[in-house]
């Protein structure tokens, strides 16, 4: 199949501008990963389901496997690389490392983009809170525990 | 020696994970994180059908087929095998295929869209021949579908006579147990990327557990020498055993397309691609027949365990020989018969996943034991209580278990953690009310940690350490880091041994080139046997560093650091290697089948108590409770982990994953219809452990990565039927099983 006629975006991506061409088709995180080398948002399971690859669009949690990368035309991308700043780990960071809130890693960078977003808008979670903001993030590797008591403490460390 | 102010340093201690940084920020780089110069994408093109004879392969029109590197089992240098047990299963299907979703031509091209519209106009024309899909079948041998009998391995244990025993009995229990195939369903999805030249050989980066396995493979299947073969693992998200045999396929795929094309080639499967080709746990069947005393005492156990292993022998006999030592569980019994077979069927091969053939038997042995508690009219605790093995008596295999043990103290604890009493007699009295019924059930359970029987000895694992010219420790070991820590607990268990910080320790990315084969990692066996050797081999370095004169018999880590450097000047380099040997006394015999199968054994009791909604068939764990004895705890938070992640695989195992079959094809092959827990679905798992340190393991730990997937499926399974009353004996219980145990129909 000839490749299909590009299409110029302009978008801000952790607060850089970034202008490319893009084939229509392209999703938002082949964009993500390959145009702009971002590979700390993974792709698990291409169906919207498993959320590695959960990043914010214009202030909202997206799953980038599922959105394509014209639909960010004009808007403004977080993903996990604009979480620390310079060298300082963001409280979310710090809380994963401290609580142990990982083991294979693989869906840590979504895992703390919905954090995040829950964080934003409620700043002190319940459990079950926490629980309703990451059903759309699996983990096969640690059962949630270590996670909810690292969103329970990234809480306590923003609200300081 | 170190002061003993220093002793216990590290051991004991939550350290934080080494790699914990790269992985919240981002920067960890998984194998689809890598772009290689001028690289080319792969496909794999997969059998339809689940057996047939392969007439021929067309190339449809409308491709720019010339563009594309093209790969059939004709194109393959060395033997057409992934090299593993038997060296049944090619990498390439040749004239025949015996599961679907089974390679048989690959290709390779820079653009991915155009690679997949390749992909789907090449037309495997195949003459469909009749396949086999259950256990039954495959035993009746009307097709023959494997070897000569259908059999990939069978085994038979026997203590005492079972057959005299029936006659002596006060009662007699038959059950039937089934589980079902699960998919380990690690997030990161299988991948491998390889490059070739005439001059450098063979390098292969990629997702896996066991670097040598891969290494072994390439060998056989390119035919090239050792030193022509290297194999680096990347930042794996993630195993269970899903990543133990079946990477050496993808590298195989890898590297006969990066060698014909000339070009680095990576192969990331897809989800779907992902779970409906790769490896699961194997389906089981299990029937029991037990004897009983009145006193409620086991006076016989005679086990028939099956495991469906599908079209290849891959890791069927080992995984049977799990299944089957621990099917007769953590009880005396005076006369035990377990025959046991792994057979062949034309599904996708079933391969390893945590636990290996335990959980299944482990299920089938925890439900029988309610079942016998139920006829003789004792309480499933009090049951196991006068039946549990102690120190000084023997299991089924013949293992007199030496280690101090004690289920019934562990049970105690557990049940009283888990408010069991109180919460029996509650929903007893509560649940005749009750639309929503609640129940609560346990399981007592061991598992062994290492290989099985001689496996430790034949793999002879060999582990390095060396200094650095700045004075730190490196640690070469073939293990891997997949999300369990072993970075972390081998650093924690070579500074202990050191008596140096934690920090002085660095601990080698596997990579064929540079560390030696210190095995797969696999089994439960990296902590307890891996840790055993790195131990011993930094010991070495103090040992050389002491001999030298170099060394104070007491020392900082500075003075440490400085004789190091100091060594390394006077002699170019401080190199120390350990090898495995058998801890004193342990034997296995392979021809008798009988011995001591394990070095050592972790102990457990679970608690799980449900919700059953008969409305809806909906079933909820609510709380969950895990009391093990492992030995010494190296890292607390680590473990908990471990045992958490564990046990959560565990109520999927019972409850939701359900792999759907059709002709030999899994048809749910997504995570949106594959069901694993979310964070939505799971209770709090809380975690309890009672420490006996283990003479032979470093700093006295045993294994854990697998014992924790044993007990939670019985327990919530006896739970099920405390709420309900309901004999529910096979898993996943999704709603429609329930309900056609509940109403006696058909789903």
């Amino acid at each position: 199949m000839p490749e299909t006629q590009r299409v110029p975006i302009k978008l801000k991506v952790n607060g850089k501008l970034s202008e490319l061409e893009v084939e229509p088709r392209m999703l938002l995180v082949e964009m993500i990963r390959e145009a702009l080398d971002l590979t700390g948002t993974h792709v698990g399971c291409d169906t919207s389901f498993c959320g590695a690859c959960t990043v914010l669009l214009n202030g909202l949690p997206v799953k980038s496997c599922t959105v394509f990368a014209v639909q960010a035309d004009q808007g403004e991308v977080l993903t996990v690389e604009g979480l620390a700043c310079q060298d300082e780990l963001h409280p979310i960071q710090q809380a994963f490392v401290i609580q142990h809130g990982l083991q294979c890693g693989y869906c840590t960078p979504g895992m703390e983009i919905s954090a995040y977003y829950l964080l934003s808008k409620n700043p002190s979670p319940s459990e079950k809170d926490i629980r309703k903001a990451i059903a759309g993030n699996t983990c096969r590797c640690t059962g949630y525990q270590n996670i909810l008591r690292a969103i329970e403490t990234a809480a306590e460390m923003m609200r300081r | 020696m170190q002061s003993d102010s220093m002793a216990d340093r590290f051991i004991g201690k939550s350290i934080p994970r080494k790699e914990g940084r790269a992985k919240v920020t981002g920067r960890a780089l998984y194998v689809d994180d890598m772009v290689m110069p001028g690289m080319l994408y792969g496909a794999t093109v997969r059998s339809p059908v689940a057996r047939g004879r392969i007439r021929g392969i067309r190339y449809a029109q409308g491709i720019p087929w010339d563009e594309f590197t093209i790969v059939t089992a004709q194109d393959i240098p060395g033997k057409n095998c992934v090299a593993l047990m038997l060296n049944d299963q090619p990498c390439l299907a040749d004239q025949v295929v015996n599961h679907a979703e089974e390679p048989v031509v690959l290709l390779a091209h820079p653009d991915r869209y155009l690679l997949e519209e390749a992909r789907r106009a090449v037309e495997l024309d195949i003459e469909p021949l009749p396949a086999v899909f259950t256990i039954d079948e495959s035993l009746a041998r009307q097709q023959v579908v494997w070897g000569e009998d259908n059999i990939f391995k069978s085994f038979l244990v026997e203590s005492g006579d079972v057959e005299s025993a029936w006659g002596h009995a006060h009662l007699i229990v038959e059950g039937e147990y089934e589980t079902g195939a699960q998919e380990q369903l690690y997030i990161e999805p299988q991948g491998m990327i390889a490059t070739f030249t005439a001059e450098q050989g063979l390098t292969v980066w990629g997702s896996m557990q066991c670097p040598y396995y891969v290494h072994r493979a390439l060998m056989t299947l390119l035919d090239l020498p050792v030193n022509q073969v290297r194999v680096i693992q990347t930042e794996t998200g993630g195993g269970f055993g899903g990543k133990e045999e079946y990477p050496s396929m993808i590298a195989g795929h890898a590297a006969l397309l990066a060698r014909k094309s000339g070009k680095p080639v990576k192969i990331v499967y897809d989800r779907m691609e992902d779970m409906a080709a790769t490896t699961k746990r194997h389906p089981s069947r299990t029937r029991h027949r037990t004897a009983v005393t009145r006193e409620g005492k086991l006076l016989a156990m005679d086990i028939e365990f099956v495991v469906d292993g599908g079209a290849y022998a891959t890791l069927s006999p080992v995984v049977l020989s799990r299944g089957t030592i621990h099917a007769a569980g953590p009880y005396f019994c005076p006369n035990v018969r377990i025959r046991s077979q792994a057979v062949a069927t034309n599904f996708p091969p079933h391969g390893a996943f945590r636990g290996f053939g335990a959980p299944q038997s482990i299920f089938a042995l925890e439900r029988q034991m309610d079942q016998v508690a139920k006829v003789l009219g004792l309480a499933p605790e009090e049951l196991r209580r006068r039946n549990f093995v102690k120190q000084g008596e023997t299991l089924a295999v013949g293992q007199v278990v030496r280690e101090k043990v004690d289920m019934a103290g562990l049970m105690e604890r557990a049940l009283e953690l888990s408010d069991y009493y109180a919460k029996r007699k509650r929903f007893a009295e509560e649940n005749p009310r009750r639309e929503v019924k609640k129940g609560i059930g346990l399981a007592s359970f061991l598992h062994g940690a290492g290989f099985t029987g001689s496996g430790e000895r034949y793999l002879a694992s060999l582990v390095g350490a060396e200094a650095t010219p700045e004075g730190r420790v490196r640690v070469l070991a073939a293990s891997t880091e997949m999300g369990q820590g072993t970075m972390t607990v081998f650093s924690q268990i070579a500074a202990e041994a050191l008596g140096v910080d934690y920090d002085m320790i660095e601990i080698v990315q596997p990579d064929t080139a540079v560390v030696p084969n210190s095995g797969p990692t696999v089994a439960s066996r990296t902590c307890m046997v891996v840790g055993k050797l790195v131990e011993s081999a930094v010991l070495g370095i103090r040992q050389q560093l002491l001999s030298s004169g170099l060394l104070p018999e007491r020392y900082t880590s500075e003075q440490f650091r400085q004789a190091c450097r100091q060594f390394i000047e006077n002699h170019g380099a401080l190199k120390s290697s350990s090898e495995y040997s058998a801890p004193p006394g342990v034997y296995w015999d392979d021809d008798k089948y009988r011995g001591d199968a394990y070095g050592a054994y972790a102990w457990a009791v679970y608690v799980a108590e449900v919700s059953v909604d008969l409305t809806t068939y909906e079933i909820r764990v609510d709380d969950f409770v895990a009391v093990q004895e492992v030995g010494r705890v190296i890292n607390p938070v680590l473990a908990t982990g471990q045992i958490e992640g564990g046990v959560a695989q565990g109520i999927g195992f019972a409850l939701y994953e359900n792999v759907v079959w059709q002709e030999g094809q899994m048809v749910n092959s997504q995570m949106t219809n594959y069901i694993m827990p979310t964070s939505a679905d799971l209770p709090p798992i809380r975690v309890f452990f009672e420490e006996v340190p283990y003479a032979h393991g470093p700093g006295g730990a045993k294994g854990i990565g697998e014992l924790p997937i044993d007990g939670p499926a019985p327990a919530i399974v006896n739970a099920i039927e405390n709420a309900g009353g309901v004999n529910v004996n096979r898993i996943p219980v999704t709603p429609e099983v329930l309900m056609e145990a509940l109403e006696g129909v058909h789903a």
